[in-house]
């Protein structure tokens, strides 16, 4: 299953998705992380899952955006001119390279921006 | 519409309903099970007998959930002789569930809705858009109401019925009214291209400022909030069938202009159980989640959990 | 040489007039329904308060959202550019430049007067005044007192939504469970402070950090972020006048 934890509004889309067939709870995500996104635990939206499952906390849900920024150096000045503006190509490599993203060797972590 | 001061205070209330199903005499049932909803707007129970449903009410949600628990069984068991001691398993669901004083385990709604409406809908149905009053939720499921993908955003209200209710009060039209005053119009406008609730009156007051009619600035914000709702769908990815949850299905303004965009109409609302599209009971397509809870509680009793 | 600068704000417009570098006259009002008629009318309170004619403004330059709705003018500059401008002629040692009004936040990295990155809380009344606005209401107090008592509070009171609609229906019952306004107010503010802070760190904080905006005249926010950035900060006088400033700094400038 195919968990997408965030919310979108005026100023975009942000989401954390989390493959569950992938997790098998280790919980290697939550210490790599600055801002503790991950928890590991009861799958909460599958109750009939008996193993743990890493999810993004409750807590923090909805401030993805601010959480995460301090990793996502690579999202320079918005709203400016084109050339200020991360290249599809720079994000796609750099979303890789995420604290996160690279803890989990299943690589069942992506990130939407 | 709305003449006199008390009614136009209440011109965000949507209609509370309930209803018993006249062919089951629950005393003679093996398994009673309740799942209880509570929304930050809406609560419903459903209460089902050996997985029939048997009655439900949907009413709006207090400032307490336990309350709003206790108001909900009442009102859906109101005639009935059932009381909740009578149940056997009750399983609390949505944003109060973990204040439900009667249930005995509390389930997100996500995955609640996703079998609710499997069992409401059908197999046929693998994606299920619900909107609340404070999310918007898509839900990918397999024939069996499992879940293969979702996303949930409860963020913002401008992507939930709450947003609706905000831009109904301010703009001075009944909620129930909306949809079909959204569609009475010369021509279909731009969306608003404020992505937010509070912006967005600031323009609707500038276009109304500008002589536009009532029912086009409805139209323009129902197209806004469909586009939004678009976004989120994306998201997930959309397999037909496609079935709409939640209260804002009841909102044509913004369901038609989704099935426009999207090229395709959503489930019609019809009961999988041939049995009650024969009877005619009611499909509230707001007591999804509810019904999945019932389900899930009726699924623990026969794990002999109850 | 005198010129003028006009910022179309999403809620206030403000002109300023400028001569040689000295400020002569500042004004500014709610722009309500006919942003064009406002301006017109504090251009002509600001030229009397200077004591010179209207012939005597060489150069109006223009900035804010509404911009649109200016009258004629020679030069525009974006916000950003206005809210460096304005600051860095305040306070030439300016690098950070927090810019915050009642529809939109900035964060502006900056040198010598010259923007080097930026980032934006738009689109989203949460990341803004208009925040603190519709909580106020909700409070029952004035704009200027819900700063003001949010310094009074000692104790901490999370508010869990992320939206300034929901925010509001929260305020609501936490008034209803009788949580003390001070703590609600400092509550409000923190969240508004974080939210601005987080989208300054996304271009680095470094000294000296300016606020300014109309957001700056409200103490319990300023407090906030003080707490959030955990570094001083400087607010000039008439913070909500600097990007008018930057405005009337951008029109004697071009040729």
């Amino acid at each position: 299953m195919l968990a997408n934890w965030g919310y979108q509004d005026g100023s975009g889309s942000y989401f954390i998705t989390i493959d569950t067939d992938k997790c098998n709870g280790c919980g290697k995500c939550v210490e790599p992380c600055p801002q503790r996104v991950f928890e590991v635990g009861e799958d909460p939206a599958d109750p009939l899952r008996e193993e743990p499952v890493a999810f993004v906390r409750e807590s923090i849900r909805k401030k993805l955006r601010f959480s995460c920024s301090p990793c996502k150096k690579y999202l320079t000045a918005e709203g400016g001119s084109a050339a200020s503006r991360t290249s599809p190509e720079v994000l796609a490599r750099e979303m890789k390279n995420l604290p996160c993203v690279t803890a989990c060797e299943r690589g069942a972590i992506t990130h939407s921006w | 519409m709305a003449t006199n001061k008390e009614e136009k205070k209440e011109l965000w209330r949507w209609l509370e309903s309930r209803w018993t199903n006249p062919d089951i005499d629950w005393r003679k049932g093996k398994i009673l099970t309740a799942g209880i909803d509570i929304g930050s707007v809406s609560t419903q129970c459903v209460v089902m007998v050996d997985g029939e449903l048997y009655c439900y009410g949907n009413l709006r949600s207090g400032s307490s959930s336990g309350d709003s628990a206790s108001r909900g069984a009442n009102f859906a068991l109101d005639g009935t002789g059932m009381t909740v001691k009578d149940w056997h398993y009750c399983i609390g669901t949505g944003y109060g569930r973990v204040n439900v004083p009667m249930a005995k385990r509390a389930i997100t709604e996500i995955a609640c809705h996703g079998r609710g409406a499997n069992w409401m809908y059908g197999p046929q149905v693998r994606t299920i858009l619900d909107m609340g009053g404070q999310d918007c939720k898509v839900i990918r499921i397999d024939e069996k109401g499992k879940l293969t993908n979702f996303a949930m955003n409860d963020k913002c209200a401008a992507g939930a019925g709450r947003g609706m209710e905000v831009f109904a009060d301010f703009i001075g039209i009944s909620i129930n009214e909306v949809g079909d005053r959204s569609f009475d119009i010369d021509e279909e406008p731009k969306p608003v291209s404020s992505t937010c609730v509070i912006f967005a009156k600031s323009e609707a007051g500038g276009l109304l400022r500008d002589g536009w009619p009532v029912n086009k600035v409805l139209a323009a914000y129902c197209s806004a909030m469909a586009h939004r709702v678009l976004e989120l769908m994306m998201r997930v990815g959309l397999e037909p069938e496609v079935g709409i949850t939640g209260g804002i299905a009841k909102n044509r303004g913004v369901v038609d202009r989704l099935e426009k965009e999207l090229g395709m109409k959503f489930s019609p609302k019809v009961w999988h159980n041939s049995e009650y599209q024969k009877r005619n009971i009611p499909f509230d397509t707001q007591i999804a989640g509810a019904v999945g809870a019932a389900l899930f509680s009726k699924a623990a009793v026969e794990k002999g959990k109850g | 040489m005198i010129s003028a600068g006009i910022d179309m704000g999403g809620k206030d417009v403000k002109v300023l007039l400028l001569k040689n570098g000295q400020i002569l006259a500042r004004e500014k009002a709610s722009g309500g329904f006919d942003q064009t008629a406002v301006v017109n009318e504090l251009l002509e309170m600001a030229i009397k308060n200077a004591g010179i004619k209207k012939e005597d403004i060489e150069r109006i330059g223009v900035t804010g959202s509404g911009k649109k709705y200016a009258p004629s003018h020679e030069v525009e500059i974006t916000e950003i550019g206005a809210a460096v401008k304005g600051a860095s002629f305040l306070i030439p040692s300016a690098r950070t430049v927090i810019d915050s009004g009642a529809e939109d936040s900035r964060g502006v990295k900056c040198e010598g007067g010259i923007v080097k990155d930026f980032a934006t809380n738009d689109k989203c009344a949460a990341g803004a005044g208009a925040f603190t606005e519709a909580m106020a209401r909700a409070l029952e107090v004035s704009l200027e007192d819900f700063g003001k008592i949010a310094l009074q509070s000692t104790k901490a009171q999370p508010i869990n939504a992320q939206c300034a609609v929901f925010a509001e229906s929260e305020v609501v019952s936490l008034i209803n469970s009788k949580v003390a306004k001070e703590d609600i107010a400092k509550a409000v503010n923190d969240a508004l402070a974080e939210r601005v802070v987080a989208m300054v760190k996304r271009i680095g904080v470094e000294k000296d950090v300016v606020v300014i905006g109309g957001l700056a005249k409200n103490p319990g926010y300023i407090h906030g972020i003080k707490e959030g950035l955990k570094t001083d900060i400087i607010v000039p006088d008439y913070p909500e006048f600097v990007a008018a400033l930057g405005a009337a700094l951008a029109a004697r400038e071009e040729k």
